[in-house]
């Protein structure tokens, strides 16, 4: 390779190496807030605020859901399946994926530690597909693997 | 076949509207790139040729032989 | 292998390198690739689509919502795939100033928006009855968006600087410095809590789904690569065009063709 190419071709990767490192650093400092939402240790241990706009998310734990027979008010617990969880009431319509052992991302605020009032729920699905078929005859694949523990 | 009827396959268990609108898109602009190709191709052939013709006429100046890109030259 | 032999390797290849500088060069012996890699993609777009649409069977979460699969994730993979090669003709370009790494990086835009754009449109599309929601700010939707907006950039700074040398040197290196969102892309379901599932597939891993699920999606995949080649062949053959439209060989070739 000739001299003039070589010193191209170290700016070129000197450009590239840079902007790869600034933004690594920029990813690095703003780690916890490109997180789309708050996981249940962190709404328990109080690192989610308070009263203010949130998204929390969490595995809707079994038998926790519970319907107002008269309207569209729900309410369930969230769960990392490792101790911690927390309470979600919600009004309105449940998106189609919603169901006990699914992941789920709720937006609203803390009332308390361990009360969140949701004004929007979004069901989060794992990345396994199967024919209901298969479905059936493996029920252990059922239950989703824990959505939330993967990031951190 | 996973569908029984042609209605089933159409309505999708209830969500046709979401699939049929994301194919019929992908197909649109899968069409539309290679549309774009050929018709820009028939263009460029067409106003090249109605030029040659008018060089023929000696209507207008003959651009004589030139490298187009400033980027020529040896390596 | 003896010496002599990988010595002739290495010329033929140093020669193939120099040739490719040669966009005449380029043009005449591109045709029948174009041609082979267009009916490779019609034949493998028809069968993966036909068969993702209508044989492959339905999620037991998602039902047949999942079948937006089979468009979603072809154009989200080759949109990232044609700017890695766009990052590739940059380098290429800045460092050797090759003509073509240039043309390729003019005329590989136009495929890679477009595809950028219906992964987006097809994802919320998606997103709705699955998620609940067509958009979410999360970071594989977000760096997504940034891809997006990265090939809006190259297309207007080509349109914005009239002289060409210029030009085809400010978009390889926005085309180089883009290239470090792409991992960002891929890694950001793992990297960070997002509502976007993780890979169905993993270099190590087995496919997260049965044969009967992605052996379709696979086809789409390899179909959508061999479109992309297909229509980069035929725009840069047209760059070329346009770009040598005074020299003596493309007159020549615009008197054949109307003759």
């Amino acid at each position: 390779m000739n001299p003039k190419r070589r010193t191209r071709l170290v700016a070129v990767l000197f450009l590239v190496a840079g902007t790869a490192i600034s933004v690594s650093l920029v990813l690095l400092a703003l780690n916890e807030n490109i997180n789309m939402f708050y996981p249940p240790d962190a709404v328990v241990s109080g690192e989610a605020p308070i009263g203010a706009q949130i998204r929390a998310g969490g595995m809707v734990a079994d038998g926790s859901v519970l319907r107002d027979p008269n309207g569209l008010d729900v309410s369930f617990v969230l769960t990392d399946y490792a101790g911690s969880e927390f309470k979600v009431r919600y009004s309105g319509i449940l998106p189609d994926l919603f169901r006990e052992g699914q992941g789920v991302i709720v937006q609203g605020e803390l009332t308390d530690r361990g009360h969140f009032q949701a004004s929007q729920v979004l069901a989060k699905h794992d990345e396994n597909y199967m024919p209901p078929e298969l479905a059936e005859l493996s029920p252990g694949h059922q239950k989703q693997p824990n959505l939330i523990d993967h990031g951190r | 076949m996973s569908f029984h009827t042609l209605n089933d396959f159409l309505v999708m268990g209830g969500h046709g509207l979401y699939v049929w609108l994301a194919y019929l898109t992908t197909i649109t602009v899968v069409v539309g790139n290679v549309l774009a190709v050929q018709m820009a191709r028939r263009r460029y052939f067409r106003q090249a040729r109605a030029l040659e013709r008018r060089l023929a006429g000696g209507t207008v100046a003959d651009p004589g032989d030139q490298t187009g890109s400033p980027m020529k030259g040896k390596q | 292998m003896s010496m002599s032999a990988s010595l002739s390797v290495s010329q033929s290849l140093k020669a193939w390198w120099h040739k490719l500088g040669s966009p005449r060069w380029f043009y005449e012996i591109s045709g029948p690739w174009q041609r082979l890699f267009g009916v490779l993609a019609l034949v493998l777009l028809v069968t993966g689509t036909v068969w993702g649409l209508a044989f492959a069977p339905q999620d037991y979460q998602q039902g047949n919502s999942f079948r937006i699969m089979y468009v979603h994730v072809p154009t989200a993979i080759v949109s990232q795939s044609v700017y890695m090669l766009m990052g590739a003709a940059g380098l290429v370009l800045l460092v050797w100033r090759m003509k073509l790494a240039d043309m390729v990086l003019s005329a590989a835009v136009p495929f890679g928006m477009s595809m950028t754009a219906c992964a987006l449109f097809t994802g919320a599309v998606w997103g709705k009855p699955t998620w609940g929601a067509w958009w979410v700010w999360d970071a594989r939707t977000t760096s997504m968006l940034v891809l997006l907006f990265l090939y809006f950039g190259l297309y207007a700074l080509r349109q914005a600087i009239p002289r060409e040398e210029t030009a085809g040197r400010a978009c390889a290196v926005l085309a180089l410095v883009g290239t470090v969102n792409i991992p960002i892309i891929k890694y950001s379901v793992n990297w960070w809590l997002t509502l976007h599932q993780p890979a169905s597939f993993t270099l190590t891993g087995a496919p997260s789904m049965p044969p009967s699920m992605w052996v379709p999606l696979l086809i789409n995949v390899l179909g959508i690569y061999c479109l992309f080649a297909a229509n980069l062949i035929g725009r840069l053959k047209l760059t070329i065009l346009e770009r040598e439209r005074n020299t003596q060989w493309v007159r020549a070739l615009v008197r054949e063709v109307s003759a």
